[in-house]
């Protein structure tokens, strides 16, 4: 809809009976119905809320909702449209700082709210970013540049590559760290996607976000953001990582590996976790703290291999019991390339999925086995099924996540389509993907209701 | 206390009409009232308090967040600025991830619209035809979303008072916050039990003109809360805001009155410091102290007093904390302007920097005003000296943490130059004294709204208001005149009016032919008195539920039961027994107790016959439970010999 549209949301009866009273938004009124006068603004409707309704902000700063049908006059008394800006102020730059990219990608990690859809729009320039977080500037030099601005689950292949690409850029010219904005739904992905497209970073890449918009006080957005700028800026450790809250408390975050992490509540603060694994590092807005020994440590030279490509004639199958054949056929009609497929337990389907999984694997289609328990590896060799399943030629692809199995099938599938070839890179760890143990702290999900579990809940520290 | 709090309002005539007009006094009320809801507003959370260990604990921060309109608001930005660590306190029955604001809301709770509603019918207020819900920002912690979901349901209502119309502005329905449990200097500890409870917040319009009125509309609006039969009764279930003006102040106000007859006192000094502080702020000006000629300095002066004999300042300069001194220029003496009782403008100073700089231990300033408080004289005058203060200036010391030192020597100038300004808006706590108030912080504005984009706007359909105005309790004033027409006493029918079981009442009789005046004493008086037997004897049992208090009735009316014989059936029903109603004795039942009575006193003898037939009709009616008829009784016996 058009931005001077003087009616903004508003459609259908609403929208008739407010031109018919010459009504704006924005307007000062005083609006006549039969119970009785109100007085306020006139603020723009949410598209999807009825048509029966003009939303007006009394004096008192609440909104109500008045029929439209009630309303017997409109006297505008006034104009008032609101400026919705983040106070800009230039980013302070300091030689003696380290210099950070932040790339955008759209989500809520800083933003403002759009009174009309409820929508939150990305505020995002230097100076908008330093109005609202302005402890950034204590950090790093801070350079933005805004490559979409989408939701996450909107994030595909063709936006991987874009930020690969900006990122090896980036690279080159010398920066000192990179910090993506994310949406947080699918930023586990991108975050696989960005470790095989950008292979042995001299300085980290941090993926960050928020899991309560910017518009909230008690967001999680500034924390991060601060937490993702400083690993960036000072953080020893070059690997593209996610940067989110470690507990619900906003005391510390975590660093997790990008092939690792899996988003694991719709709305916990406290959402990623390293999955069969310990994450790589705790951080706060001042420090980055490993939590182990084996990763990549920055470099001064610029030696990043950017491998940007991605076939994207890929799908993820989640087996549930009594799945039919037509699924996997569908696939292969449809001229999918790879198949990952999250099985039962150590990685098994049902018989009836043979026959169209055998005509596959026959016809060239890579067909990967990841656990849909998430933790634990893929083991086919305990039962008859899983060697069933071997022999049709289906990969075991070790404890690599679903997710992560997709992105890399993609990324695998663009270099070579030859089965063998793709089985043997999708087996080659990149960083993480698939590890050859796993510590006995690797899966923790604490069970609420124990004593010892209770104790520790009341010191504060999930 | 309690003797210099008694010469604070003893004689003073909270209703002298003349002297507060002269002033200009104006109040309003905004009251909280909890609805019984059986859930919480946004989740599906018993309602219920607790006094035990928590669960759990998590911690949080706050910042602040610009409104739809594209502003920042006054508060969130002094809250901001006192930096504060959040402790929520969790219990696992009646807290959820909603009110740990990790899960969004679920949608609002229709019982309590529904009430809220009825509410709003009963203030004769203007329905809104969409609700839509509104986040108002604290960032003092007390919500750990930083926000209060709030939502209009009536505007421009009014109750009636001393024959006039109190206006009532608007009718809320909104979650509770958390309940404080420590506030130390950077950390607060709220306790979440309370959080997300329905209410109705009722703000009427500043239509007191007394300290009188406003404590007596106030009592008036609670009663018509309880009249509604959806609210929340006992300690903190109700609680009330005050707002006071005068000619040429602006509005202030007292949060958490806890006392309604303490909103004489409180409203009447509140006026007064507006008055001392106009008066304050006509001497500044007179002395060119103008918002243009303001002049203030700070300086830090830890340097200049380490070697200072007042040990609390030694041993604070040994831990590495600073001291500020402000000069406030050309205000000698002024500081000590009486704003309160027994308060001095240096009141105003030290609040700001207890809330705002989280400097909490009293005192947290000195005043160096040629008495060298907390220095000595001739420490004051080297001071005085080093830092070039003239002799007409003051200077305020402030110390602490460097930062929050700072901090407050920047507070004490912002406050020193709203005296010259205007009275600043705050929002003030009463002290224990319940006369004088204190700073809790700067009052907010509209800025602080901003529409809820986590839930859809709610219509309230005609259909759902006809069906909730049949359902709507009578304004209480309404229904004791009906009362009373009915010949139920006066002080029985005011308080049936507002009692929990009104509308039962109101049922009952329209039901059944039960005696009105018997069933509100049964309701209203016998209800309590066997309760509070009860609670006597160490017994602690919930009131029955409404419908087996309705089938007991019935039951009464239909089988006619003696009065007497139901307060001892009515008795058991609240022990929680399984009480009948009992009818009278039929005539045999009645003939054999009568003889087996006769009988057993047979000795018994009175000095005229009618005094024993009294003794044995007396023994009869106890040993029947009431159930024997007296007349027929005493006419049986009379046929005795």
């Amino acid at each position: 809809m058009d931005e001077k549209d003087q009616l903004k949301g508003y459609r259908g009866r609403a929208r008739k009976v407010l031109e018919y009273m010459g009504a704006r938004v924005w307007a000062e009124v005083e609006i006549e119905t039969d119970k009785g006068i109100f007085e306020g603004i006139i603020l723009p409707r949410s598209e999807q809320a009825d048509d029966l309704h003009v939303v007006l902000k009394l004096f008192t700063g609440y909104n109500i909702g008045l029929a439209v049908d009630r309303i017997k006059s409109i006297k505008e008394k006034g104009f008032r449209k609101a400026h919705y800006k983040i106070p800009e102020q230039e980013f302070p730059y300091d030689p003696a700082k380290p210099n950070v990219t932040l790339l955008g990608t759209g989500g809520t990690i800083a933003s403002r709210l759009d009174y009309r859809t409820g929508a939150v729009i990305p505020a995002f320039t230097p100076g908008e970013l330093y109005g609202a977080v302005p402890e950034l500037a204590d950090i790093c030099n801070l350079k933005t540049e805004k490559l979409f601005g989408v939701f996450s689950e909107n994030m595909g292949p063709a936006e991987y590559i874009t930020t690969a690409k900006t990122i090896g850029r980036e690279i080159e010219a010398g920066v000192d760290g990179i910090v993506i904005g994310h949406g947080t739904d699918t930023m586990h992905h991108t975050a696989a996607a960005l470790t095989f497209m950008v292979q042995n970073p001299p300085v980290p890449i941090i993926i960050v976000g928020s899991q309560r918009s910017s518009d909230r006080p008690s967001s999680d957005a500034a924390f991060n953001l601060r937490c993702a700028s400083n690993a960036a800026a000072r953080g020893h450790i070059a690997e593209v990582m996610v940067c989110m809250f470690g507990p619900t408390s906003d005391t510390y975050n975590l660093l997790h590996r990008g092939t690792r992490v899996r988003k694991m509540h719709s709305s916990y603060r406290s959402t990623f976790r390293t999955i069969s694994d310990i994450p790589v590092a705790t951080c706060t807005p001042t420090e980055v703290k490993p939590l182990r020994k084996d990763f990549n440590p920055r470099r001064k030279d610029r030696q990043v291999k950017i491998d940007a490509r991605f076939d994207d004639r890929v799908a993820i199958v989640y087996y549930y019991p009594a799945m039919k054949p037509d699924i996997i056929e569908s696939l292969i009609d449809n001229g999918y390339k790879g198949i990952v497929i999250a099985g039962t337990g150590l990685g098994h389907v049902n018989k009836p999925l043979y026959e169209p999984l055998r005509k596959a694997c026959k016809m060239g289609i890579s067909v990967m086995m990841t656990v849909q328990t998430l933790w634990g590896y893929v083991q086919m060799f305990v039962y008859d099924t899983g060697r069933d399943l071997m022999e049709l030629g289906i990969v075991p692809c070790s404890n690599m996540l679903p997710e992560v199995a997709y992105i890399k099938l993609g990324w695998v599938l663009a270099h070579t389509e030859t089965r063998e070839e793709v089985a043997k890179m999708m087996l080659t760890t990149v960083n993480g993907e698939i590890t050859e143990r796993e510590p006995h702290d690797g899966y923790l999900i604490f069970q609420g209701g124990l004593p010892e579990i209770e104790e520790f809940l009341k010191r504060g520290l999930r | 206390m309690d003797a210099w709090r008694k010469k604070l309002i003893e004689d003073i005539d909270f209703d002298d009409k003349e002297f507060y007009s002269a002033l200009g006094f104006k109040c309003g009320l905004e009251i909280h009232q909890q609805l019984d809801t059986k859930k919480k507003l946004f989740c599906h959370c018993p309602v219920g308090y607790r006094n035990d260990e928590p669960d759990a604990i998590i911690l949080r921060h706050m910042r602040p967040t610009l409104s739809e309109m594209g502003t920042y608001d006054g508060t969130a930005l002094m809250e901001f600025k006192t930096k504060k660590q959040v402790i929520y306190q969790l219990y696992r029955d009646n807290v959820c991830t909603y009110e740990m604001d990790d899960t969004p809301p679920f949608p609002m709770n229709q019982e309590a619209l529904d009430y809220a509603i009825e509410i709003a019918l009963m203030l004769g207020c203007q329905l809104v035809d969409e609700v839509h819900i509104t986040r108002k920002q604290y960032l003092d912690g007390s919500i750990p979303t930083g926000f209060q979901r709030t939502a209009i349901i009536g505007v421009d209502g009014w109750i009636p008072y001393r024959g006039r119309k109190i206006r009532i502005q608007q009718l809320a329905l909104e979650e509770d916050a958390c309940r404080e449990v420590e506030d130390r200097r950077h950390t607060i500890v709220f306790r979440t039990d309370r959080l997300s409870t329905p209410l109705v917040e009722v703000v009427t319009k500043p239509d007191m003109l007394t300290p009188h009125e406003a404590a007596e509309v106030d009592e008036l609006l609670g009663r018509l809360l309880r009249a509604s039969g959806r609210v929340r009764r006992g300690i903190g279930t109700a609680r009330q805001d005050v707002n006071v003006s005068i000619n040429g102040s602006d509005r202030v106000e007292i949060k958490g009155v806890p006392r309604t007859p303490d909103i004489r006192a409180l409203t009447h000094y509140e006026a007064l410091r507006h008055k001392a502080l106009l008066d304050l702020r006509e001497e500044l000006h007179k002395r060119g102290i103008t918002p243009t000629g303001f002049r203030a300095e700070d300086h830090e002066v830890t340097g200049l007093l380490k070697n200072t004999s007042n040990p609390r300042l030694r041993a604070l300069i040994d831990e590495g904390e600073v001291i500020h001194a402000v000069n406030l220029k050309g205000w000698r003496e002024l500081i000590r302007h009486e704003t309160q009782p027994a308060l001095t403008f240096a009141a105003e100073l030290a609040g700001r920097v207890r809330v705002i700089a989280c400097l909490d231990e009293m005192p947290n300033i000195f005043v160096l005003d040629g008495r060298g408080e907390g220095l000595g004289v001739e420490a004051e005058e080297h001071l005085r000296k080093e830092i070039g203060a003239a002799e007409e200036d003051t200077l305020v010391l402030v110390w602490g943490p460097a930062e929050d030192a700072l901090t407050g020597a920047q507070e004490i100038i912002i406050r020193a130059k709203e005296a010259v300004q205007f009275i600043p808006q705050e929002s003030r706590q009463h002290m224990p004294d319940a006369c004088r108030t204190d700073f809790e912080r700067i009052l907010p504005g509209p800025d602080r709204m901003y529409p809820d984009t986590d839930s859809a706007p709610v219509a309230i359909s005609k259909e759902r208001v006809e069906r909730l105005q049949a359902d709507a309790a009578p304004c209480p004033w309404d229904r004791e005149e009906r009362y009373m027409k009915m010949k139920i006493p006066e002080h029985l029918a005011a308080d049936l009016a507002i009692h929990p079981s009104a509308r039962l009442f109101d049922q009952l009789i329209e039901e059944t032919s039960l005696n009105p005046t018997l069933l509100a004493e049964a309701l209203v008086q016998w209800q309590k008195a066997i309760k509070r037997d009860k609670r006597k004897v160490g017994l602690n049992i919930s009131p029955p539920y409404e419908e087996s208090l309705e089938s007991f009735f019935k039951a009464a009316a239909d089988c006619n039961t003696p009065r007497r014989a139901l307060y001892y059936a009515f008795e058991k029903l609240l022990y929680g027994e399984n009480a009948e109603p009992p009818s009278f004795l039929s005539g045999e039942e009645l003939k054999a107790l009568c003889k087996k009575v006769a009988r057993e006193f047979a000795d018994v003898r009175y000095k005229t016959r009618e005094l024993t037939l009294d003794f044995l009709v007396g023994e009869i009616i106890e040993q029947s439970q009431g159930r024997a008829e007296p007349a027929k009784t005493r006419f049986l016996l009379s046929s005795y010999p």
